[in-house]
């Protein structure tokens, strides 16, 4: 768990800095998930490898956590035809069908009925497999937030509603935007259990999700778990949206960074060493720079092959 | 041979096909009954009234090996869940590369005429035509109807079917034996020397109607019907065009951007066919209001057979 956190911070923090050396690699827009890596980490770790998850905008991490190759991830996001949508998706589109990637999606709220839809698969499938969908809190005010929720509690869907709560739809804060200010009791309307976890606590995310899982997969339907947390960039990796947020708030919640609660505590426990850790990090370090060497090295797509895919064979 | 609604032919195309792929699943606010018994719950969900919910669900459940059947009624509720429809259903196969695919047929029901007003009346499909990634057909008889969804459902991509609410007690001759209609194929309803009239859905009717009281005038009328708008076949409607010079479209729909201005391009843009015009082309299409509930307005706004009779004179009249 350590390592693919790791793996997700160091792959954000180079993403954002190719996107902000304004050098061309990185053409589009990037949402970066550093701050919360915990909690793809930890619902990702609580999964088979055939259950699904469909991904947001900022989504990177979930990518990563449920098994995807960050060179196919780094050469879409440069728009090459090596990546994982031969350049036609970028940063916010990628998926994996092969291991149960669903994609990820652009509009906020989106991804809950298709989740909710990949849970009727697995349902009707007959497998115990689930679908799990992460979203934000900002998605909560949206139609499809309801409608989602309803219907998979009417047809008790095995479907884990996943929502990363970083207190800000961009600058809005959620207790703003919320009416009553609490999204579980929202979901608990809906008439499904619902928990609230500290989402930078890696092993906290891990424990709830797996008893959630558990729930879900045998068959109590639909369930919700809120993850409190707090993202550390801006909305995106650009300052065409001044962070409104205060100085004061971001810098406390660095202070709760969720991947140095984690070396303190194996640290702690003599699970690890310093030097350990070290070595891990030079090893994800190679990691990254190897993706982004295999990215700017891959081939652009030709103008041409925008007119591929429109529609399946 | 024998005789069936539109409306039995539709339900016997899913019957067909749900028989055919136990993968198939039918979602809907109102159960089509005949479906739910022979397929069970399961296979034939009934729904809340959630149009984004069930067509996001469609994909989700297309994009996980099943194929989805959607029937959401009215085009004007389809509008409840334009996100899933033009930013998701359409965008997903080519937004990730082509790398799943999405079987998913969504049924919706259009047309004016019988006093059901702004908000249970209109003929959309044009505006789905501008987002790249949705077939669309358009079918006017049992015939096609049966033979195109048939097709819809074996479809690996979204198909939208844009089915007129006045055609489901319309009865059409329909074959015991399977057979399915291809997308793209653009059915000549009545062959003809001096005119091209291109009609959809309904206005079929109404084009035949005149094309058999203009042919004792002695004008000949060719009435095409494209049946399918996402694949259109140029190539039909352009044939037809060149041997007669002369082209009239036909469509209940708003006139603005629609199908029949995209028609009408596709005629006048090609080099070939534009020295072969006898008279400028023309559109019989509603007119560009909100359909009204009283009886009088509402005819007068939709296209009827005086109209299409005044444009087919005009465009004999030049020779």
């Amino acid at each position: 768990m350590y390592r693919t956190m790791l793996t997700i911070r160091r792959f954000e923090e180079r993403a954002s800095k190719e996107y902000r050396s304004r050098s061309g690699t990185v053409p589009g827009l990037v949402h970066s998930y550093i701050g919360q890596e915990a909690i793809a980490v930890g619902v990702c770790f609580s999964l088979r490898k055939d259950d699904c998850i469909v991904s947001n905008h900022r989504g990177h991490g979930h990518l990563i956590s449920k098994g995807a190759d960050i060179r196919r991830m780094m050469a879409e996001i440069f728009g090459k035809r090596t990546g994982y949508c031969k350049g036609k998706g970028g940063s916010m589109h990628i998926a994996d069908f092969g291991i149960g990637i669903l994609g990820a999606n652009g509009i906020v709220a989106a991804g809950l009925p298709i989740a909710t839809g990949a849970a009727l698969a697995a349902h009707l499938e007959g497998k115990n497999r689930i679908a799990v969908v992460f979203f934000g809190d900002g998605a909560c005010q949206e139609g499809e937030f309801q409608e989602s929720l309803n219907l998979a509690s009417i047809w008790k869907l095995p479907i884990i509603y996943a929502c990363e709560n970083n207190m800000y739809g961009v600058n809005t804060l959620a207790t703003y935007a919320i009416a009553g200010g609490d999204i579980p009791r929202r979901a608990a309307a809906y008439d499904m259990p619902v928990r609230s976890v500290n989402g930078n606590d890696v092993v906290a995310v891990r424990e709830a999700t797996s008893e959630v899982v558990a729930q879900v997969r045998a068959g109590g339907g639909p369930s919700f778990v809120e993850y409190k947390t707090y993202r550390w960039h801006p909305h995106f990796e650009d300052d065409s949206i001044p962070d409104l947020r205060p100085k004061e708030e971001i810098e406390a919640w660095k202070e709760k960074c969720p991947i140095v609660f984690l070396e303190r505590r194996l640290i702690e426990a003599g699970i690890v060493t310093e030097q350990e850790l070290a070595e891990i990090n030079n090893q994800v370090m190679e990691q990254i720079e190897d993706a982004v060497r295999y990215a700017a090295e891959s081939p652009l797509p030709k103008p041409e092959d925008a007119l591929e895919d429109i529609f399946s064979t | 041979m024998r005789e069936i609604t539109y409306a039995q032919a539709s339900t016997e195309a899913l019957q067909e096909e749900f028989r055919r792929n136990a993968k198939a699943v039918h979602m809907s606010t109102d159960i089509p009954i005949e479906l739910q018994e022979e397929f069970g719950e399961e296979r034939v969900r009934r729904t809340p009234i959630s149009e984004s919910a069930f067509v996001g669900a469609s994909i989700g459940l297309a994009g996980s090996g099943f194929t989805a059947v959607a029937d959401i009624r009215m085009a004007t509720f389809g509008f409840v869940a334009m996100d899933q429809m033009v930013n998701q259903m359409a965008k997903i196969t080519y937004m990730f590369g082509g790398q799943a695919k999405f079987p998913i047929l969504l049924r919706m029901a259009i047309g004016a005429g019988i006093s059901m007003a702004a908000q249970h009346s209109i003929s959309p499909y044009s505006m789905y035509m501008n987002v790249p990634g949705l077939k669309i057909i358009l079918p006017s008889t049992a015939y096609d109807v049966k033979g195109l969804l048939k097709t819809a459902v074996r479809d690996p991509n979204p198909v939208i079917s844009f089915e007129h609410s006045a055609l489901a007690p319309v009865k059409g001759k329909v074959p015991e034996e399977e057979y399915t209609i291809p997308f793209g194929k653009a059915d000549i309803k009545r062959g003809g020397e001096d005119v091209t009239v291109v009609a959809l859905s309904k206005m079929v009717y109404e084009a035949l109607a005149v094309a058999d009281e203009m042919e004792r005038q002695g004008i000949s009328c060719e009435v095409i019907d494209p049946r399918t708008l996402v694949p259109l076949d140029r190539d039909t409607i352009k044939n037809s065009v060149s041997r007669t010079g002369r082209l009239v479209v036909v469509d209940e729909a708003c006139q603005t951007c629609g199908a029949a201005a995209e028609i009408l391009s596709m005629v006048v843009e090609d080099d070939g066919l534009f020295s072969k015009l006898k008279a400028s082309p023309k559109r019989v299409c509603g007119l560009d209001v909100p359909i009204p509930y009283s009886p009088p307005m509402e005819r007068y706004v939709i296209p009827d057979q005086k109209k299409i009779r005044a444009a087919i004179s005009k465009v004999m009249q030049k020779e």
